[in-house]
């Protein structure tokens, strides 16, 4: 589903060279807008983050996240509207019972809650886009590569 | 309905621990409504399980198929083809589709991923609550078609006990004392005077307490 194979270049030493490889599911009434002003007026905000662009954040299915974790990604945020202004009632607040499950599953399984986060803010809200991103980035940088991530598995294909 | 819930992520796991290549089959019937065994449900249970085995450097090879009822001969046909290939089955239907799939591929381990729970009803979004327990001979018609053997805590067909309040069971948890209802439904429809014959104890021979039950209607029979 979501198209993660095209690596950053590889240094001799990927893990010295290591950045962290962020997903941003961004709602198209509230954060795509905001990550669109904070362009306009030329914030900076790190180049770990790829952004989705999203019709609602109640529209993100949990096999996206998923899918986007097994295939190697490092953190995903999931940017929505504010509560009670989403443009579909409560697509916001079902993303945040989806994210809830999946952190839950995150956890049990050993990748770690911490790498999945649901942020709310509105379009104007370009400032609290960028701290957001600026978060998760150090955060997930923080808890190291993800342990899906192909380079970082110790596969041992052929026995069990 | 049957109404089902799903083992956590690490019981499935162990359950496939020793498998290398393994077929998840879900359910296209109950455990689907019930959001438990369905196609989506075991997407994500591929997803977790998957993720968790790479984790362990053990990779699962994992194939999923959906089929429309585990319960019945005619649907496992389409298994026939994935199951040669896998090494282990798990079930995401109730315990009559894993029985089901076990009987008609007897070299498969086969294993569940639901437990099931109970016969019920969809309440709410996500709710579900318990109104038969199958006891093989219904009495609905003498209680207003509220079941005192289900929802009564304590089974009573001469209720209410001395331990309801307000209207509430005295076990808790907020639950309705069904003898309430039952009275409350009887009087809508005009048939309190059910309430004045005292029911006789319970011919429990139908239920499952001497053994497994088994139909035949002959007239069905070709």
């Amino acid at each position: 589903m979501i198209e993660l194979d095209r690596e950053e270049p590889v240094s001799a030493s990927p893990a010295a060279r290591w950045e962290p490889r962020i997903l941003a599911f961004c709602c198209n009434f509230c954060a795509y807008a905001a990550a669109d002003l904070a362009g306009s007026k030329r914030m900076q905000y790190p180049v770990n983050v790829r952004i989705v662009h999203t019709p609602c954040t109640g529209k993100i299915e949990m096999e996206h996240i998923l899918d986007a974790f097994e295939k190697g990604v490092d953190g995903i945020l999931v940017a929505g509207c504010l509560e009670g202004g989403c443009h579909f009632l409560e697509g916001n607040l079902r993303a945040r019972k989806h994210t809830g499950r999946i952190r839950e599953i995150l956890d049990e399984i050993g990748v770690g809650a911490e790498r999945l986060k649901m942020v709310n803010l509105s379009a104007a809200m370009a400032p609290t886009f960028v701290e957001r991103v600026h978060e998760i980035v150090e955060t997930v940088r923080a808890l190291g590569p993800s342990p899906l991530r192909p380079s970082n598995r110790k596969e041992s294909a052929g026995e069990l | 309905m049957i109404v089902a819930s799903p083992k956590s992520v690490t019981e499935l796991k162990n359950l496939v621990a020793s498998h290398r290549k393994v077929l998840f089959v879900g359910c296209g019937t109950c455990v689907t409504v019930c959001l438990a065994g369905g196609e989506r449900e075991v997407g994500i249970a591929s997803y977790a399980v998957r993720m968790a085995r790479k984790i362990e450097g053990k990779p699962l090879e994992l194939t999923q198929i959906t089929i429309e009822r585990q319960c019945e001969n005619e649907f496992l046909k389409d298994l026939a083809e994935p199951a040669a290939k896998a090494d282990a089955i798990v079930s995401f239907g109730c315990g009559a589709g894993v029985q089901a799939i076990a009987e008609r591929f007897p070299g498969k381990p086969v294993y569940p991923a639901l437990n099931t729970q109970f016969l019920g009803i969809l309440e709410e979004q996500a709710v579900w609550t318990e109104k038969c327990l199958a006891c093989g001979d219904c009495m609905l018609a003498d209680f207003g078609g509220i079941c005192p053997i289900t929802r009564c805590a304590k089974r009573l067909l001469n209720g209410p006990c001395g331990g309801s309040t307000e209207t509430k069971c005295e076990v808790g948890d907020g639950r309705p004392c069904a003898w309430q209802l039952i009275f409350n439904r009887l009087k809508s429809i005009d048939q309190l005077n059910r309430l004045e014959t005292i029911v006789p104890p319970k011919d429990w021979r139908p239920s499952w307490h001497g053994s497994p039950r088994k139909i035949v209607r002959e007239e069905h029979r070709v």
